[in-house]
């Protein structure tokens, strides 16, 4: 009699360790499932340099950080004139002399996309805007920064154009290509603008 | 029909993103369970709202009405603060 407990208990005690045994495997999947679920966050990559564009940008960057969004935004190439805050000639290349002489000195002095005109289509649009109340993009870079958007200048981008950190705005995050994706591969929306 | 609140932002006269993002500061300044009205003067802040109560998990939309006020139209939000 004593031997059939026993081989209950045995039993019991088997199908007990391979409960514990799944429940371990099935928490270890599902933490790493949640380490691979995306996060609430959204990643922009600025590579335009045209007003129209760079407003779209910050209107969906604020907006989606307003909504509760971690945002990134990482600006590159002609993007970068949107956080300058000045041009300097001293000190580079000839290239850079020029690259410096034709792109705009802030993001005061963005082209439209379409119908620029030398500047007069900016200002056209800009004029529009104010109007229509709809906050000026210098504005909206301010808004940005106060809801904790973050904002990543390209390195690569800024080293070959010849930009120095000086001429842009304080406060930015150096970065490369990783950390664009390290944040992107975390988000549920990213966009190239 | 109108629902009580604890506190009024108007957001008249803003344009896209301006009244959803005000609302969400102000919403900020809440405790949990308070009540924000917002009116708006913007047409597109009815979905804006719609769409940030359906993402933020801190907020749920009450009820959204359209009202005239001086002959202009008023699209007037409750957001509750949940937590």
């Amino acid at each position: 009699m004593g031997t059939g407990i026993d081989t209950r208990a045995g039993e019991d005690k088997s199908r007990v360790e391979a409960l514990e045994a799944k429940v371990q495997e099935l928490t270890q999947r599902l933490a790493d499932l949640e380490e691979r679920a995306p996060e609430d966050r959204v990643a922009i990559v600025v590579f335009s340099g045209d007003l129209d564009r760079v407003l779209a940008a910050f209107v969906i960057a604020t907006g989606a950080a307003a909504m509760g969004q971690q945002v990134s935004m990482f600006f590159t190439f002609w993007g970068l004139s949107v956080l300058k805050k000045g041009s300097e000639f001293s000190g580079k290349t000839f290239f850079q002399k020029a690259m410096a002489m034709m792109s705009p000195g802030s993001s005061l002095e963005l082209p439209v996309s379409k119908m620029n005109y030398f500047g007069v289509g900016a200002k056209m649009l800009r004029s529009m805007m104010k109007e229509k109340n709809v906050s000026s993009l210098e504005d909206m870079i301010a808004l940005a920064r106060d809801l904790g958007v973050r904002t990543i200048a390209c390195e690569m981008s800024r080293d070959v154009m010849g930009i120095n950190d000086s001429e842009l705005a304080e406060g930015l995050e150096h970065g490369g290509v990783a950390s664009f994706l390290a944040d992107s591969l975390k988000s549920r929306t990213s966009l190239f603008i | 029909m109108s629902n009580p609140f604890d506190k009024l932002f108007d957001a008249r006269g803003m344009s896209c993103p301006m009244p959803l993002v005000n609302a969400r500061k102000e919403a900020g300044t809440l405790e949990p369970g308070q009540v924000l009205k917002v009116m708006a003067s913007d047409r597109g802040s009815v979905a804006d709202f719609q769409g940030w109560a359906k993402i933020a998990r801190n907020v749920e939309l009450l009820s959204q009405e359209e009202e005239s006020v001086d002959g202009a139209n008023v699209y007037v939000h409750y957001v509750k603060r949940i937590a």
